[in-house]
């Protein structure tokens, strides 16, 4: 009886069913459908968390039979922060959707079922427990993804959907490769058996998979210079499709990385790696911002800001491998906080980038001229995330920032102090790049329409998110500790 | 009413009526007057309140654990108050001032909002409790200030904004690396009398130098020490009541502020003069002095030329706080406030030349003192409080800066402080002979508000700045009051030094 009450199956099958459903339902009861169903997801992914909190990590066997024969479930602080972030996320933007596509019907039908296995397949993802499993989950992730970019149809949005399929489909096959070498070798999938068994001595087809299965998963997490793909895809499709895959389909390549690289395959980390990991984070964010800063269209612009901000998440490595224990605890928290900070905040931007563009019928920096008088609250939204991204105080960003350097400088690697600086100065470039242009009053012979309040008040929920992270972010951390004690 | 929520009450007491406002509609003139003014006389009230609390002893403090080992400190002490002070009752000027000012202008909503949350960054740029808080508080201020800069969005404005957001968040950066370094050399650093980094092992002096610099760099910016001032001449396009925030009520103040803080409650004024930092800080403090009056000298444009002479006199500040001994800390910190009080003055009085006559040039202001005798006088106060006459706020301000000089045996900075009062002299005094004795030219340059009955211009113009004057001329008749800036500032280097005497 408890069982079936469990938050861990429920948080899978739930986003399936209504995705199913939705496809008979049509968009509009489809719709409400899947805000309903999101927000129960979120009370789960509570509880899942108050759970953990008091009683520590757990294993659920799907069906009552355990691993090798069954399925395990996997819950730790990590996978219960990226799971809390997914919901948190995946609501508003659900809120937002209704009101976007009824602006903008273009693609409405195909957006509720994919965003259902989409969502299905991250929560799937940060709860398996096994390596074969991961990789089901990254398919349907990928595919869903895919399917999303594609729905308003039109040239572009599906040369750039083929693309996105090409890097994904590339990325999921080095991982199949990986998992089948490991497997080989030691004949078995399950992470809590494979654990123990890889040691510093492992043969060279474990080091080989290990490189695979995270050259496939930087591809997909769109790390520079792998990222070719995801501007045109995130760029091009409708703008609750971008925030979603900005806010969280990179971040579930990303958490996998972070797992392997500190769990699985820690006793083969070396510092030549972490660092090489680092100077590519370091390139996405200075690249990805000069870019940015050079875009025309607001939509690129803010997914070359994604390109930059994913290499946040990657200084992490060399700021948590083979440094002294407080150190790495510390620069974990920041790379984790930078996920959920950068989540919620591209989301609010990609979500009043959206507002913007069905406001004014185009998508042009240079005529966004009225938008700061007729839409306030869009342009704040957009001005609160940007705080975040630029990591200035109180945000979620600056919290990770503030983790990151500190244990950059704790540990000796001034560097990496730099790029970030210098990397928050470009980002504040490129947001007031759009900050001033929609300030200043129309231009005769453009027109700025209202747009429904649930779009301004979606990406404004956001937004204000990812600045309370900053002020109440504690609770997160104490979660993310749970299952890392030891 | 509880100790820790007051500091925060003062806060909110701002925000809140600042993010209503920005929802308001533009014509909901009544409701947004209200809820200023109401924000206004309510934050008054409760820095009433802390006044007679600190000065009978009690200690406010609102602590916020934001992640573990960094919290959200607020913390309304003796120096916190002489700040907030300052800037809650000539934002209650400027608030006045800014609605006569903008009457008919478009986006009040969003001036006034911005305004709000200036000064709300800057109560809590005065009140934090750490240099953490002290860096949220900071940042906050510039991006509230950035949108009053480019108000106009005109080309010009528009540029100097850009100028003003890449020195100031240039500065922020450098702020954050110093802050984050302290942080992780000696933990989380509160400020408290005497400074905390004494008790850190001998080893880690070079590293505090270095930090030491990185802190002053990233103030010196807002503080505008030469060679980082180049952003506040060129913010002299933004309107009047702006330039009366920058100069007189927040920016400028926020960045001497935090040298005080740095000085006195981080590293502690005799610990920072055993590493050899206070002679540097000095010796810049009168470059900038001097080289700022020189530039002041050759400006035509009225409110350019004001600026300039902040860029040297905020550096009274900075160097009042390198003087070792409580003299020199007395002058310095008792500048903050009456540089505030005389520069207001000036900036109201340039805007009312601009606003109502259509004068923006030093040249084009003979005989004004006929036609807006009132605003003249305001001016002329403010102008000869700047060059130090008795008996008015400057004087006590460069009395007890020459004393504290004397004191700390740096006799030097006498000659430093007269080369700029003559400087000070020579280019006000101009403006004042053009103004009372010269013959008017003719017609203005283009009058706006004509004459009405005995009113000069509008009454919202005109009382604020003869209210700032009117102060002017008090701090410097009553310095020895109680509760006057000068015996606050005493209360504040007598907590400060005592510190150091078991």
């Amino acid at each position: 009886m408890t069982d079936f009450l469990d938050p861990l199956p429920w948080l899978i099958m739930l986003p399936l069913a209504w995705g199913t459903l939705a496809f008979v339902l049509g968009p509009g009861r489809g719709g409400r459908l899947a805000v309903a169903a999101i927000a129960l997801q979120g009370a789960l992914a509570l509880q899942l968390a108050g759970q953990l909190i008091d009683s520590g990590a757990r294993v659920y066997a799907v069906g009552g039979w355990g691993a090798p024969l069954g399925i395990d479930l996997m819950a730790d602080g990590l996978a219960a922060v990226m799971l809390l972030l997914t919901q948190a996320v995946a609501l508003p933007l659900a809120v937002y959707a209704r009101g976007y596509f009824a602006a903008s019907p273009k693609g409405r039908e195909l957006f509720w079922p994919f965003t259902g296995f989409l969502l299905a397949a991250l929560n799937a993802l940060f709860l398996s427990a096994d390596l074969f499993n991961i990789y089901v989950t990254l398919e349907l992730l990928g595919l869903a993804a895919v399917g999303l970019v594609a729905i308003a149809g039109g040239r572009q949005p599906v040369t750039a959907a083929m693309r996105y399929l090409f890097a994904t489909l590339l990325g999921s096959g080095a991982w199949l490769l990986g998992v089948a070498l490991i497997y080989g070798t030691y004949g078995s999938v399950s992470l809590a058996v494979l654990t123990p068994l890889i040691h510093a001595g492992a043969p060279l087809a474990v080091t080989l998979a290990a490189a695979l299965m995270l050259a496939g998963l930087l591809l997909k997490t769109a790390l520079f210079p792998f990222h070719f793909w995801l501007p045109p895809a995130h760029g091009g499709a409708p703008a609750p499709v971008s925030a979603l895959l900005s806010a969280l389909v990179i971040k579930a390549t990303f958490y996998l990385a972070l797992r392997l690289w500190l769990e699985l395959f820690a006793p083969l980390t070396t510092v030549a790696a972490a660092q090489l990991l680092g100077v590519l984070g370091a390139a996405a964010i200075l690249w990805g911002s000069v870019l940015a800063l050079t875009q025309s269209r607001l939509k690129m612009l803010v997914a070359y800001s994604t390109v930059a901000q994913v290499g946040y998440l990657f200084l992490l490595f060399p700021l948590a491998t083979l440094v002294p224990p407080g150190t790495a605890d510390s620069a974990l928290a920041g790379g984790v906080m930078q996920a959920v900070a950068h989540g919620l905040a591209k989301a609010a931007m990609f979500a009043a980038t959206g507002s913007m563009i069905v406001a004014t019928g185009r998508d042009d920096i240079s005529r966004l001229g009225g938008v700061g008088a007729r839409l306030p609250l869009t342009l704040f939204s957009f001005g609160l995330a940007g705080v975040t991204l630029m990591g200035l105080p109180p945000s979620g960003g600056f919290s990770a920032k503030w983790l990151l350097l500190g244990s950059a400088l704790e540990s000796g690697q001034w560097w990496w102090v730099v790029v970030m600086i210098v990397g928050g100065l470009l980002t504040a470039a490129y947001v007031f790049k759009v900050l001033r242009r929609a300030f200043l009053p129309r231009a005769a012979g453009d027109r700025v329409a209202r747009v429904p309040r649930t779009l301004e008040f979606s990406a404004f929920a956001l937004a204000l998110a990812s600045i309370l992270l900053g002020l109440f972010g504690a609770p997160l951390l104490e979660l993310l500790a749970v299952g890392r004690e030891a | 009413m509880s100790d820790p929520w007051l500091p925060a009450l003062v806060v909110l007491s701002s925000l809140l009526p600042g993010l209503i406002i920005f929802f308001l509609a533009e014509s909901r003139i009544r409701l947004r007057t209200t809820l200023n003014l109401t924000g206004a006389l309510v934050k008054l009230g409760f820095i009433g309140v802390m006044l007679w609390g600190v000065q009978n002893g009690r200690e406010y403090v609102f602590r916020h654990t934001v992640l573990p080992g960094l919290d959200l400190v607020l913390h309304a002490d003796a120096l916190a108050l002489l700040f907030v002070s300052l800037s809650a009752v000539l934002w209650l000027f400027t608030t006045l001032y800014a609605i006569g000012y903008l009457e008919g202008a478009p986006n009040r909503s969003r001036f006034f909002g911005f305004f709000s949350l200036c000064v709300t960054a800057t109560v809590g740029v005065a009140m934090a409790g750490n240099l953490f808080t002290f860096f949220l508080f900071y940042e906050l201020l510039t991006l509230a200030t950035y949108p009053l800069v480019v108000h106009r969005g005109t080309d010009k404005a528009l540029r100097a904004g850009h100028v003003y957001l890449a020195y100031t968040l240039a500065g922020g950066a450098l702020l954050l690396i110093g802050t984050v370094w302290l942080y992780g050399l000696a933990g989380q650093v509160d400020f408290v009398h005497g400074g905390s980094l004494s008790a850190l092992p001998p080893e880690a002096a070079g590293q505090l130098q270095l930090i030491f610099l990185l802190l002053i760099a990233g103030l010196g910016v807002k503080a505008a020490l030469v060679p980082l001032h180049g952003w506040l001449p060129m913010a002299m396009v933004a309107p009047a009541p702006v330039s009366a925030l920058l100069h007189a009520v927040a920016v400028v103040k926020a960045g001497a502020f935090g040298i005080v803080r740095v000085v006195y409650e981080v590293y502690g004024i005799e610990f920072a003069q055993s590493l050899a930092l206070l002679l540097p800080l000095a010796i810049a403090a009168s470059i900038t002095i001097i080289w700022g009056s020189l530039r002041a000298l050759f400006q035509d444009d009225l409110k350019k030329r004001l600026a300039y002479s902040t860029v040297s006199q905020v550096s009274y500040i900075v160097l009042g706080v390198a003087l070792f001994g409580p003299l020199g800390t007395m002058g310095g910190l008792v500048h903050l406030v009456h540089q505030g009080i005389m520069k207001i003055t000036l900036f109201f009085c340039a805007g009312n030349y601009a606003e109502t006559l259509g004068i923006h040039k030093v040249s084009e202001m003979d005989g004004v003192g006929r036609r807006m005798p009132w605003t003249t006088l305001a001016f002329s106060l403010g102008a000869l409080g700047m060059i130090g006459v008795p008996p008015l706020a400057g004087f006590v301000s460069k009395w007890y800066l020459g004393v504290g000089a004397l004191e700390a045996g740096m006799p030097w900075v006498l000659a430093v402080l007269a080369a700029s009062s003559l400087l000070n002299a020579a280019y006000f005094l101009p403006i004042l002979h053009r103004a009372w004795f010269k013959p008017a030219s003719g017609s203005w340059p283009d009058e706006k508000i004509p004459q009405r009955g005995r009113w000069e211009t509008a009454p919202l113009l005109l009382i604020p700045p003869l209210a700032t004057a009117a102060a002017t001329l008090a701090t410097g008749l009553f310095a020895g009051a109680a509760f006057s800036p000068l015996s606050w500032a005493e209360l504040i280097a007598v907590r400060e030094y005592l510190a150091w005497i078991p």
